[in-house]
């Protein structure tokens, strides 16, 4: 069956959304996301939306239901480098995803959850050498 | 106002919801729609074949281009011969679903674009008609 | 309708193309503007007209001057119409160049149709009817051309008139001067979201202390573009909300929600340099006794 792929980055896990998904491949992203998520104890999931040409109230309510299942298993979210024409148009959709955590890129993403982690106690290592710091 | 081509494709299954995002763009390319009005239209044409798929039982989409003096757009209008929506208001309103959606698929379309007409009758079908013009 | 002429038209223009073309270019440069195009140019162009109307005719009549067989014929009159457009001609002196077609090719008519008047003025009216047509896509082109030539230029005048300035590594500020309207709102804050992206900054300081009222539609605006650049993962701060705004704001009942606001840009900006890791220390020394600004890593 068809899948998007799932990297494990260390503690963190990292979804690159590169297709134009049907609604059964978001469901199933959903799914295995979660069962990742509990097999590997992560911390965090980064979903980069870079490529997505657009964004419609399902695709959203995964990423919301994404989120919030994350938290439940103490897991972190970050949506990753959504278009502004997609975010223009998700809110005047009316969707603004309240509980989901945004960054611009991968690396800032990688380092709002290593500040997250970091703050709920945590150590852990990313082997992220790109960093300038 | 002119129509100037017309393309009738299917909405029956999953896999059609993302055919009609991709023709849609392809038809809102053609006619040099800007990236933020393409977006919009392509949103709206996404959450519209859902419904026809999902609460109408699938149904067909028919896109036209339009000319109207130098004014270029598209128009889609979305057929079904489901149940019909027995109280439109309703579900115009944002938050109503009858399913397990977020109930904001009609009333956030109409946002998006610049003319929303909606028709139902209950036991025969409903029709959405969606234009969005280009922006000059 | 009288019986299309279209066989002899084409015939006319075959047998006296030197002697129409020759006639069409005079009247062009009698009437043509000093400085705009050669006298060469003009029977070049009008000689190229001409070569694809003979064609179009003999292969499909006068009738569908929209159809494929045209598609030469606008192609030229496109080019003539755009250039036309630029160079600042008004619409009817662009629709001249095909109407002015009209006597030399109504002549060449009379002269091959000898005592025959019936045919003569079938042949007339079907030569009005194509270059009437012919004049009003001509027509078309220019007005479209001249709208999207306006279009571009007020866009271009709209992003000069609110540049999106890097006030520091990761700050980004709009400062915003004068009315609002909504059409106005809507082209700054794409360029905005677009600038957040290309940069990458994480703060982006909305200042609208060069702004005297806002209407809701705007104050909507306002707010939507902080959400949308939320989504994207950057943070906007509205800096300088005067009394008076801050009133119609709470008066027309539009939540500013949980979005940061500060009295003046210097708050905004300093608000902007902590989320993003730089801290503002006075200077001990003396040599700089207005404060300087040092980056500290995260
Ligand atoms: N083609 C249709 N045929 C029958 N009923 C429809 C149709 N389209 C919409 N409806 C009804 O209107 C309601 C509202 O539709 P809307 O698209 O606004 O929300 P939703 O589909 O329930 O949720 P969302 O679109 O946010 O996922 C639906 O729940 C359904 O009851
Ligand atoms: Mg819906």
């Amino acid at each position: 069956m068809e899948r998007i792929p799932i990297l494990r980055m260390g503690q963190f896990l990292l979804v690159t959304i590169q297709v134009d998904m049907h609604d059964r491949l978001a469901l199933t992203l959903q799914e295995d996301l979660t069962s990742r998520i509990t097999e590997h104890g992560s911390r965090g999931v980064l979903i980069d939306i870079s490529s997505l040409e657009i964004v419609d109230s399902f695709i959203g309510r995964m990423l919301a239901n994404i989120a919030s299942i994350a938290r439940v298993l103490d897991a972190d979210t970050v949506v990753v480098g959504m278009q502004p024409a997609v975010a223009i148009t998700l809110v005047e959709l009316g969707l603004s995803l309240p509980g989901v955590r945004t960054a611009l890129n991968v690396e800032k993403g990688v380092a709002l959850l290593n500040a997250a982690v970091a703050s709920s106690g945590a150590m852990l290592e990313v082997d992220d050498a790109d960093g300038e710091d | 106002m002119l129509t100037a081509r017309t393309e009738r494709i299917a909405v029956r299954g999953p896999h059609d919801i993302v055919n009609v995002r991709q023709v849609v763009r392809g038809w809102c390319l053609a006619v040099g729609m800007g990236l933020v009005d393409l977006t919009k239209m392509v949103t709206a044409a996404s959450e519209i074949a859902r419904n026809t798929l999902e609460y109408g039982g699938g149904g067909a989409l028919t896109i036209e281009e339009l000319r109207d003096g130098v004014r270029q757009g598209v128009r889609l209008i979305f057929e079904d011969q489901g149940p019909g929506i027995p109280d439109i208001d309703r579900a115009m309103t944002d938050g109503y679903t009858s399913g397990t959606g977020m109930g904001l698929g009609l009333g956030g379309t109409k946002r998006l674009v610049d003319q929303f007409d909606i028709a139902s009758t209950p036991g025969q079908g409903t029709r959405v008609a969606i234009t969005k013009w280009k922006a000059r | 309708m009288p019986a299309t002429p279209s066989r002899r038209l084409p015939r006319v223009l075959d047998e006296r193309f030197d002697e129409i073309l020759a006639a069409w270019t005079k009247e062009q440069t009698n009437g043509a503007k000093p400085g705009t195009a050669s006298e060469g140019d003009i029977r070049a162009r009008c000689s190229e007209l001409l070569s694809a109307m003979r064609k179009a005719l003999a292969s499909s009549g006068a009738d569908d001057v929209q159809g494929p067989a045209w598609a030469p014929v606008r192609d030229v009159l496109q080019r003539v119409s755009f250039i036309r457009a630029q160079q600042g001609f008004t619409p009817s002196e662009t629709a001249t160049f095909v109407l002015s077609l009209k006597r030399p090719l109504f002549e060449a008519l009379r002269a091959s149709a000898g005592n025959d008047a019936e045919a003569l003025a079938t042949d007339v009216w079907g030569a009005t009817e194509v270059l009437d047509r012919l004049a009003l896509f001509t027509a078309e082109v220019y007005m479209k051309t001249r709208e999207e030539l306006i279009a571009r230029q007020s866009q271009d005048m709209l992003e000069l008139s609110t540049p999106v300035v890097k006030l520091w590594e990761g700050v980004l500020a709009l400062p915003m001067i004068g009315t609002l309207d909504s059409s106005r709102t809507q082209v700054v804050m794409e360029s905005l979201l677009q600038r957040i992206v290309e940069t990458g900054a994480d703060v982006a300081i909305l200042d609208i202390t060069g702004v005297p009222t806002v209407d809701t539609l705007t104050a909507q605006h306002l707010i939507k573009t902080v959400t949308a650049a939320r989504l994207m993962g950057a943070e906007c701060i509205i800096s300088g909300i005067r009394p008076q705004i801050a009133q119609t704001i709470v008066h027309l009942g539009v939540d500013l929600g949980d979005i940061v606001t500060k009295a003046t840009l210097a708050d905004a900006f300093k608000l902007a340099l902590s989320r993003t890791g730089t801290t503002l220390v006075r200077s001990r020394n003396g040599a700089n006794p207005t404060g300087s600004l040092t980056t500290t890593p995260r």
